[in-house]
């Protein structure tokens, strides 16, 4: 009798005893968390369609989105900044009072430091020698564009200068094209854009430029065979594994596992979908709107020291927005108190189609990114 | 059908663990007990509400009937009956049938006079349901963290768990659980294919002793583990399978919120890297 007790209290408390060595272990030697956690349910019970979040990361997060005052509005009233000054080929319907509250605004947003002259040869502010002032301009413009005609995307929060600038001269997340170190080719490549974590893939072994074909280039995202048997879809595991990575950059972005967008069970299946995904289907294309024709373009403007190692120009992608946050700036609008910066009224649809459900187009031939 | 050697001391009363002499008899082979009868209560129930909450649900195609968890709203408390509080009776329905039925192997493993070998060995695969059902969601604040009962929900649910840490395959614990179930496999059909090619000879010839079987091995791979120390290992191999599988699920969300590939940086910022 005492002799199976015993057995039996050995046992058990090698269980109990080797798990719990284990967790302290593990917890000890690593960087893991504990709980308690905070969750946010986002599916019908028991799918486990749910976000969670450290309290403390997310703590840090909401004090990292502070947003500052807006200025008091100013009258629209008086003379117009075309006409009181020089060079104003944007917001010269504002008045100068509009006008200069919002310059003071953008100083405040993105060259706090650096001030009026981070832009402007302040001897004589119409001259447009620095070439920050000419990106400043392009980039009123975009915001313009990204709250006039992607209001699929941002909704009615909209964005401001300091959505991606957050008091940095240059977006804290931007990107170039990646072609990774010099490594063989042929027979003898070994690593295909793979194997150099960082952390918009979250230090995965996935490719480390996804960006180049889906956010710059307009690849099909669009991996994932529609039938059980492989009949004529021809994405590449190349193809499948950019799709990966781009998908972990969505979920570093916005600071989201996978099931914010998608039941897992059918990653295409949008009827299975959260509406976010549709949120994200056209945010997709906004991006490779701005870098097209506002980011791109200005490869002429920037000087060496800002383009990337190929020459190319700064970009942008979720995180330069999202900032690990599923609504920047968890979802405040600035641009309300800044109506000069919504741009032209909206169009419903913006420039492109929603996504069609059921109408799969051929993929795309494999072309590596570079 | 002959009695086997060890029937006459399977059949020796006592040795039970609660309720003396009490339940102590046998229906036919079977050993009733006290655990028998708390088997039986609480399979038959369970059974019976999972057949309830099917006729709820509205589908009858055994692939799709679904149980499922309550909202996480309810937290650790109690849930109205059709919205997750047939999901917890279950629970505490299966829970006490697993429990019933190990500790009728430990009254049966007392009858037998031999170790606790096979209650153990049960009891890892209850830990590890335990630990999806009960630990984890207590430690992560809500019984809806928990898996649903259904055969297509809860492989839905494991998918979208997996996806909640990105890339469960960076999960460490489920990379030593993963190579346990293969390595289990493995030693099984080695062991497997062994024993039955030794049981049977080409006609005419006598059945392999032990020794055989050992010489194959030094043969093949230069060592044999022997006969009794394959039983160990196949032991050894299965319940660390099951074990670290129940550490793989009780770290993801308790203890690690974010993507599994993001926990190996450890590994990256150790200073033994030039860049």
């Amino acid at each position: 009798m005492s002799d199976y007790l015993k057995q039996g209290i050995i046992y058990g408390a090698t269980l109990i005893g080797v798990t719990a060595a284990t967790l302290i272990g593990i917890t000890t030697f690593t960087k893991l968390q504990h709980p308690p956690i905070t969750s946010v349910q986002r599916g019908f019970r028991g799918t486990a369609i749910a976000q969670l979040y450290d309290p403390a990361e997310l703590a840090a997060a909401q004090a990292a989105s502070k947003v500052p005052r807006s200025l008091p509005p100013a009258s629209a009233a008086g003379v117009k900044a075309s006409v009181a000054y020089k060079n104003v080929r944007v917001l010269g319907n504002l008045s100068v009072g509009q006008f200069t509250r919002l310059m003071v605004s953008i100083t405040n947003w993105v060259a706090p430091k650096q001030g009026c002259a981070y832009c402007h040869n302040v001897a004589n502010m119409a001259d447009d020698a620095n070439y920050t002032k000419i990106v400043a301009r392009r980039m009123i413009q975009m915001t313009q564009n990204i709250n006039g005609n992607w209001q699929s995307h941002v909704q009615n929060v909209g964005v401001t200068c300091y959505t991606c600038h957050g008091g940095n001269p240059v977006p804290k997340n931007i990107w170039f094209n990646n072609p990774g170190p010099e490594s063989a080719g042929g027979l003898a490549e070994t690593q295909t854009g793979m194997a150099h974590p960082t952390e918009r893939i979250n230090y995965s072994s996935l490719p480390y430029d996804p960006f180049t074909p889906y956010l710059e280039q307009d690849h099909s995202i669009r991996v994932q065979s529609t039938t059980a048997l492989p009949t004529d879809d021809l994405s590449s595991i190349k193809e499948t594994e950019w799709t990966y990575a781009l998908m972990i950059h969505f979920s570093q972005s916005l600071g989201v596992n996978c099931t914010y967008c998608h039941n897992t069970r059918s990653f295409g299946n949008w009827a299975e979908s959260s509406p976010a995904r549709v949120n994200a289907w056209y945010g997709i294309r906004m991006v490779r709107d701005l870098n097209n024709h506002y980011l791109d373009p200005l490869n002429s403007v920037f000087p060496a020291y800002r383009k990337g190692v190929l020459g190319d120009s700064p970009k942008v992608y979720c995180a330069t927005c999202h900032q690990g946050v599923y609504k920047p700036l968890f979802g405040v609008s600035m641009v309300k108190t800044f109506p000069e910066l919504q741009g032209p009224p909206a169009s419903p649809t913006a420039a492109v189609e929603p996504p069609a459900a059921a109408a799969p187009t051929a993929p795309a031939a494999p072309t590596p990114p570079h | 059908m002959a009695m086997l050697s060890f029937e006459a001391k399977y059949r020796t009363r006592g040795g039970t663990l609660v309720g003396g002499d009490l339940f102590d008899f046998w229906v036919g082979p079977f050993y009733v007990g006290f655990f028998g009868v708390t088997t039986i209560f609480f399979s038959a129930l369970g059974t019976a509400l999972i057949l309830y909450g099917a006729s709820l649900g509205g589908v009858w195609n055994i692939w799709r009937i679904n149980i499922a968890p309550p909202d996480l709203s309810y937290g650790l408390g109690f849930a109205p009956l059709k919205e997750g509080g047939l999901w917890q009776v279950i629970t505490i329905c299966a829970i006490g049938a697993f429990g019933s039925w190990a500790l009728r192997q430990v009254e049966i493993s007392r009858k037998l006079g031999m170790g606790l070998h096979v209650p153990f060995a049960y009891g890892v695969a209850v830990f590890a349901y335990v630990a999806l059902e009960v630990i984890r969601p207590v430690l992560m604040g809500a019984w809806g963290w928990a898996f649903p009962y259904g055969i297509l929900s809860h492989l839905d649910w494991v998918s979208n768990t997996g996806y909640q840490y990105l890339h469960f395959h960076y999960n460490p614990a489920h990379m030593l659980a993963v190579s346990f179930f293969f390595t289990t496999t493995l030693a099984l059909s080695l062991h497997g294919s062994l024993v039955l090619s030794a049981a049977n000879p080409p006609k005419g010839e006598v059945m392999k002793t032990a020794e055989h079987e050992n010489t194959f091995f030094r043969d093949l791979i230069g060592y044999s583990i022997g006969t009794l120390g394959i039983h160990r290992l196949g032991l050894f191999l299965a319940l660390s399978a099951g074990f670290w599988s129940a550490v793989c699920i009780i770290l993801s969300g308790p203890f690690w919120t974010r993507g599994w590939p993001e926990w190996w940086s450890w590994w990256l910022n150790l200073p033994i890297w030039t860049h």
